[in-house]
């Protein structure tokens, strides 16, 4: 599974940090990036989906293996 | 969890009463058809808007000849569609007034700008307000809700909205921008004058705009003298040198500017953030149930906040018409307002399943309390720590407590408990 982030949407609300500090980091301006290449390690699914779950500008995307 | 340390030295004149007599929603006609004739101005709506909000969801975008004409949007799809159309709604102006004021409003960089200038008005105050940073204010913060408590906790009761609430948000704005905090009572007076009365009464808005620019131009002009009246612990820099410095495209931010963004730091962050949770204190003060789930599971916080907001988002403004345009078949023309409604979106059921429960472990909440698109709140941050640290600290010392007498919500754009007594005793 990874995870992406659609910079163009991002306003930094930081809620995918703060729900998913393993996946993500801010910049100094608050703005997510995905860490590691956007690849969730085994075990983090979940909050991957919950950080895509809550991010109010639907910047974060999760792209399931198979698909 | 406590942090016991003596509070900083802020309190001396904190206590001075707020009117809050004043109240422009009596004066007001009263609405005769909420979908042709809204104001949020009106007693109903301070008191309890939910169910204005879920009737005017099932018509067309609600429309009003009051405010010179505007339109309100309640369904999360339209509010979500005009703060993205930046094309056709202007921040210009953010606040509806009866009568528009006349020639170009006083900008308030950034809540007032547009594209392409609104990124780099927003951009320069975003590296004080990230997660990381607001996190160091932290202590400091806990500090202050002790001490507040500590003043009537052997009382077995207070006003959570006037004894504690109200006096977090403002310590720590003036402690960031540079000001002392013993003027606090200065700023609650202003604001409210600004956002509540100043809603309906121009003369008394644009006398306390007057007088708070004029506050700040004396701490740059002290700043210019290479003096400050900042408490010595403060950041450095502080905002009024951030934006003393700040530059655009190499040219210094006019002055206007540099006031204009002050001024909004200090309004956009107290009443906001006082209304937020003095909101949540009620909620856990009507439901028990909530309260003890807190206080067994703290590891809910974090969804609770969110949940909070979400359901009790304090916070709605105001696009004018820049472009004719039509919206789910409503003509909307250039000048009219709009009423960009984030709490009425947040209740919205299509985007909210059981949109009217509190639900503390909500799991999909893309609430927009803090806007949508471009103007996202700066303070979000900030105000999240305040909320939580808040909220952890007084359950953490009053866990029992009820309501004890009349809860009293505030008119305006901003709206929240102003008295909230509770009995803990
Ligand atoms: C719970 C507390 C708060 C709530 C609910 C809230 C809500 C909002 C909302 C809804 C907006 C968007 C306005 C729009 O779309 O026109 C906004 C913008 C803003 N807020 Fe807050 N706010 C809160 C606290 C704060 C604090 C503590 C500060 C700073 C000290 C702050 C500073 C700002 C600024 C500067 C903007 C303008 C951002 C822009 O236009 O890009 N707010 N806030
Ligand atoms: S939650 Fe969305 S908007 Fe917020 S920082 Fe993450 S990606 Fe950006």
């Amino acid at each position: 599974m990874k995870v992406r982030i659609d910079r163009d949407r991002c306003e930094g609300h930081g809620r995918c940090h703060a729900l998913a500090p393993g996946l993500f980091e801010l910049d100094a301006f608050g703005h997510a990036t995905a860490l590691a290449d956007g690849n969730v390690p085994p075990g983090m699914e979940g909050k991957a989906r919950l950080a895509a779950a809550n991010c109010p500008e639907y910047a974060v995307r999760v792209v399931e293996d198979d698909g | 969890m406590s942090d016991r340390k003596p509070a900083p030295p802020a309190e001396a004149g904190a206590d001075a009463p707020v009117c809050l007599i004043s109240d422009p929603a009596f004066e007001r006609p009263p609405v005769t058809d909420w979908h042709t004739d809204w104001d949020h101005l009106d007693a109903r709506w301070r008191d309890d808007p939910f169910p204005i909000w879920d009737a005017l969801r099932e018509g067309p975008i609600a429309r009003t000849e009051r405010f010179e004409g505007a339109w309100l949007p309640t369904r999360y799809e339209d509010v979500r569609a005009i703060a993205y159309d930046t094309e056709h709604f202007s921040s210009r102006r953010a606040v509806l007034r009866d009568r528009k004021f006349d020639g170009p409003p006083l900008p308030s960089p950034p809540i007032t700008s547009d594209p392409p200038e609104h990124k780099a008005h927003k951009q320069v105050l975003l590296p004080f307000f990230t997660p990381q940073e607001v996190g160091k204010l932290e202590p400091l913060t806990r500090r202050i809700c002790n001490a507040l408590i500590d003043e009537f906790i052997a009382a077995g009761r207070c006003d959570a909205a006037q004894q504690y609430a109200r006096h977090i948000p403002v310590r720590i704005i003036a402690y960031m921008l540079g000001v002392p905090v013993r003027d606090s009572h200065l700023f609650i007076r202003w604001i409210h004058e600004i956002l509540e009365v100043g809603a309906s009464d121009d003369e008394l808005n644009s006398s306390a705009t007057k007088a708070m620019r004029d506050y700040f131009r004396h701490h740059i002009a002290l700043r210019k003298e290479g003096r400050t009246e900042a408490d010595p612990d403060g950041p450095v820099p502080d905002l009024i040198r951030l934006m003393m410095d700040g530059s655009l495209n190499g040219v210094p931010f006019e002055e206007r500017h540099v006031l204009g963004t002050l001024t909004l730091l200090m309004v956009a962050g107290i009443d906001t953030t006082w209304s937020a949770i003095g909101a949540s204190i009620l909620h856990l003060a009507r439901h028990p149930e909530d309260r003890r789930r807190l206080i067994e599971e703290p590891g809910l916080m974090p969804t609770a906040i969110e949940e909070l907001l979400r359901a009790y988002s304090p916070v709605t403004m105001a696009r004018e018409v820049s472009k004719d345009v039509e919206l789910g078949g409503c003509p909307m023309k250039k000048g009219e307002m709009v009423l960009l409604c984030f709490p009425a979106a947040n209740r919205d059921p299509a985007m909210f399943p059981d949109a009217d429960k509190v639900v503390l472990d909500r799991q999909e909440n893309r609430h927009g309390a803090f806007g949508l698109g471009i103007h996202r709140c700066v303070g979000s941050h900030l105000a999240r720590m305040e909320m939580r640290v808040a909220i952890e600290e007084w359950l953490e010392r009053i866990p029992n407590y009820r309501v004890a007498g009349d809860v009293r919500w505030s008119v305006g754009p901003v709206r929240g408990p102003r008295t909230l007594p509770v009995a803990f005793a």
